[in-house]
């Protein structure tokens, strides 16, 4: 793959219910910062790519409406994924790579107030085995946490700590939507939504737009911004029969891993797209990440917009490397049910 | 507009809805059959056997073909109790979401447990189907199960 350098990351405030403010009207204020970091404007950007989710504003081809947050005359080359954000970015990498494009803009956006979160997510599951039993979300995590504290993998004393310590990151990050954690007694005496999670576990709904830009190491070079480059992004996807993963380990991690030659790197830091307690627990240890700075922003459980939460992930990731002096990053983003879809990217910060 | 007019126009049925159905193909569509008349059935590649039925193996990605029928009893591998069931759930009583191995299957089917305890269902539990009455071809002809002293 060719040498690919983020050079603007933006990410409104998260917010618990937009109100009146619809998607466009989260979109225009991350593109336009991203837009103002770089001095680009539309004209520059040679590919544009969004993710989002239609069910969420429960319109088939709802993404259309968000292009109304960018400059679309004269004509643009454009793209979307009905995924997370992060895996648009990924198309604009295969795009750059491919190599008829230097730049690319990317935003993903997410409403999750207006709808039930936890019915809508079921509806992306398996339309004949899953999605008929209305297998919520909760669930879902749920047997993987199960599972993992079954196999004595994670502990419920280690979930709680993974809840405080989100929370205390979190109190440093403007946009994140909830820094307070429960004590220890509040914690144990919450009601269980599906055993073992109560909501002190699982990130809150929330409402919000991300967005970034990425180019050839020429075009950042000559906008002095080759800060921050993608040294090596792959992706996995385990099976969507449910029964026939062993939810004990992540198989695609474990994968990937292995092809970023994660053991051999010294990660700085690493921001992890874990949507629930025991995902935070895991993922560290899985990925052999306990001397490493997880999740400084405070992560998805102070605030997760759907289908930009992982690239927030990449953009947390980015503006550490940018501003501290660290060398390595790790980021994460999944997607599906128990860790069903993973990306992992290592950046580096060039000196 | 006239009486006259209005009748003269072209009218045409509308009726907004998808007018096809959805067809399962010849593994889901036989293992939904297959529940329809009570029975369990799975596919097999070597020595795995796949319920629910699985069209292409998960970790070969080959083509399945082989059927083979199982009892309709399993053992829990792994089971998340809700005490509250949210709105959306089928079940509106306490209720498990269990991961549920039938005997013979190498993999588990996703169901629900029901009519017991939280505390009465743990790794290894023993269940049995119990069958809806109306059968759909559809996974909910397993309404749920219901867990068994052997």
């Amino acid at each position: 793959m060719k040498d690919i350098y983020i050079i603007a990351y933006a990410q409104n405030p998260i917010l618990a219910d937009a109100k009146a403010a619809n998607e466009v009207e989260l979109i225009m204020p991350v593109v336009h910062e991203v837009f103002r970091q770089t001095g680009l404007s539309q004209k520059d950007i040679d590919f544009t790519c969004s993710g989002s989710c239609d069910y969420l504003q429960g319109a088939a081809f709802a993404f259309v409406e968000g292009l109304s947050a960018i400059q679309t005359n004269p004509p643009i080359k454009e793209s979307h994924v009905e995924m997370d954000a992060a895996w648009a970015l990924y198309e604009c990498m295969l795009k750059i790579s491919s190599g008829d494009t230097e730049s690319a803009l990317i935003y993903g956006f997410g409403r999750s107030s207006p709808g039930n979160l936890d019915s809508i997510i079921s509806l992306q599951t398996d339309p004949y085995y899953l999605s008929p039993l209305w297998v919520d979300r909760i669930s879902y995590a749920a047997l993987q946490a199960n599972t993992l504290l079954q196999h004595g993998t994670i502990s419920h004393d280690e979930m709680y700590d993974a809840i405080v310590e989100s929370m205390e990151f979190a109190k440093s990050n403007p946009n994140a939507l909830v820094s307070n954690a429960p004590s220890k007694e509040e914690y144990v005496a919450e009601q269980k939504l599906s055993t073992p999670l109560n909501k002190f576990d699982v990130a809150p709904v929330s409402d919000g737009a991300s967005a970034m830009i990425i180019c050839t190491k020429d075009f950042a070079k000559n906008l002095n911004l080759d800060h921050v480059k993608i040294n090596q992004v792959c992706h996995n996807i385990e099976s969507s029969n449910i029964g026939t993963r062993d939810l004990s380990t992540s198989t695609s991690l474990l994968d990937l891993s292995t092809k970023l030659n994660l053991t051999n790197l010294s990660v700085d830091i690493a921001e992890l797209h874990s949507q629930y307690s025991h995902e935070i627990v895991f993922l560290k240890k899985l990925l052999g990440l306990d001397n490493t700075s997880v999740n400084a922003s405070g992560g998805p459980l102070s605030g997760n917009v759907m289908m930009a939460a992982g690239l927030d992930c990449i953009g947390k990731t980015y503006e550490y490397l940018k501003s501290k002096d660290v060398t390595n990053g790790l980021a994460h983003a999944t997607s599906g049910p128990c860790l069903q879809q993973n990306m992992l990217l290592h950046m580096e910060r060039v000196k | 507009m006239s009486e006259k007019n209005k009748s003269d126009m072209l009218r045409a049925p509308f009726k907004l809805e998808y007018d096809y159905e959805r067809s399962t193909g010849p593994i889901i569509g036989k293992f939904f059959e297959g529940l329809s008349n009570q029975q369990i059935l799975g596919t097999k590649n070597g020595d795995n056997v796949y319920v629910p039925a699985a069209e292409f193996d998960p970790i070969t990605y080959e083509h399945l073909s082989e059927f083979v029928e199982l009892p309709e009893t399993g053992t829990v591998k792994s089971f998340t109790w809700i005490d509250q069931p949210r709105k959306h759930h089928l079940i509106n009583k306490p209720f498990a979401f269990a991961l549920i191995q039938i005997d013979g299957a190498t993999s588990s089917i996703l169901h629900m447990i029901t009519n017991c305890n939280e505390s009465d269902i743990e790794v290894g539990s023993r269940v049995k189907v119990s069958w809806s009455e109306e059968k759909t071809e559809t996974i909910k002809d397993i309404s749920h199960f219901e867990l068994i002293n052997e």
